[in-house]
């Protein structure tokens, strides 16, 4: 994942029907100029009533097995099965095709859709 | 012969025979066990590691396999059912006859996103939503409601006109033909159909929505109409790439499948139109 490829992609991101690529995210600041080599801040606010938590991954609780991430998002204390982008944006399981700029505006974004359900622990099944 | 048809052109009995089955496999749990699959690729499939199902060069021949797993599932209850394909470029509005009682149901309440009509409603005919990330148990969707239109086939016409059928590195970075069809990059036709259909498409579980068969047929179909634009672009990469599907490496989960035997559709199904 070469920074040419990023900016690449980035650039027919923006290029052409940017909204749809980036989403919402698009709006929430630089991360994705910033790219994969810059780990996002931690956050800790409530949203729409809900606590939403992200930070680097401590390895206690969380299901990390399944994609290896090294950042974890929380809703309420249950682990958002997040997953980052070659271009720095991330998606959740919440919002699989739809990539965010932030895991704080993905956090926002399964909140949304939510609508006050609770998360479900679903880590993959053995196969 | 399997011969997949436009859903728009499905006759009244061909539409309840497919709902039938789908309602089926429902029943005894083999429905399920597909949403499971392809949830579990979309979490571990990663762009900086291991990556089959999507965001890869194998994202067509696999799904091509899932759906032809899923299609001979449909066949073992009733011989007579194909896929049907939605081309989102033509019946591209909540109101087309594929969101009707008859066939797949409409979009969701406002209030919780639930679908109220149609063999898919919470309320009957048992359609659970078993394999879920949140607590809700019935089918949602909010047709449209992102804000994002459908792609038009002037995007799709773009995209196949694309001559090189992937390019390192592989992943949802890459140029190329595959990529600009999932949608990680470029106008996005595949993912933001997932996202225009919301609900349960938008998730990592969405087969849990029937229209995730038709959705994928269609594109499965663009691959085929790639194909023929150029047929002497080869599926890439050919060999010895890591953490990806070459042409002749067999696929998980089946473990007996490569690329290179699912290119030529034409051994398992035609199509109603030339592709």
């Amino acid at each position: 994942m070469s920074g040419i490829t990023r900016r690449q992609a980035i650039g027919a991101a923006s290029a052409v029907a940017g909204a749809a690529v980036v989403g919402v995210g698009a709006a929430q600041g630089p991360a994705v100029a910033a790219g994969h080599g810059a780990e996002p801040g931690s956050f800790d606010e409530v949203y729409l009533g809900r606590r939403i938590q992200g930070g680097p991954a401590t390895g206690h609780g969380g299901h990390h097995a399944d994609h290896g991430g090294g950042y974890s998002v929380r809703i309420d204390g249950d682990e958002l099965h997040i997953m980052r982008n070659a271009d720095g944006t991330w998606i959740s399981v919440i919002n699989h095709y739809d990539p965010q700029a932030t895991p704080r505006a993905l956090a926002r974004a399964a909140v949304d859709d939510l609508q006050g359900a609770a998360l479900v622990p679903l880590a993959p099944a053995t196969r | 012969m399997t011969v997949r048809k436009n859903q728009a052109q499905l006759t009244a009995d061909e539409k309840r025979r497919f709902v039938n089955a789908l309602l089926a496999l429902k029943r005894d749990g083999r429905y399920d066990s597909f949403v499971s699959t392809h949830n579990d690729f979309i979490m571990s499939d990663r762009d900086d590691s291991d990556r089959v199902g999507h965001r890869s060069p194998s994202f067509l021949p696999w799904h091509r396999r899932f759906l032809i797993q899923f299609e001979q599932a449909l066949q073992s209850v009733d011989a007579s059912v194909a896929l049907p394909y939605w081309d989102w470029t033509t019946d591209r509005t909540p109101a087309a006859s594929l969101w009707a009682p008859d066939f797949l149901g409409g979009t969701g309440r406002p209030r919780d996103g639930q679908v109220t009509d149609g063999a898919f409603a919470s309320a009957g005919n048992g359609w659970r939503i078993n394999v879920r990330v949140d607590g809700r148990d019935f089918l949602r969707r909010s047709l449209g409601s992102s804000g994002l239109q459908l792609p038009t086939k002037a995007e799709v016409d773009s995209v196949l006109a694309m001559p090189v059928y992937d390019a390192p590195p592989w992943n949802s970075a890459s140029d190329g033909f595959r990529n600009h069809l999932e949608g990680w990059r470029g106008v996005n036709l595949h993912n933001r159909v997932h996202v225009w259909v919301g609900g349960h498409m938008a998730t990592g579980a969405s087969p849990n929505d029937p229209v995730f068969w038709l959705h994928h047929a269609y594109v499965d179909k663009l691959w085929t109409q790639w194909q023929s634009r150029h047929p002497n672009a080869p599926y890439l990469p050919a060999a010895g790439t890591r953490d990806v599907v070459d042409l002749h490496d067999t696929m998980r989960p089946w473990g007996n499948v490569t690329p290179a035997e699912m290119l030529d559709h034409t051994r398992y199904y035609t199509y109603d139109v030339a592709a």
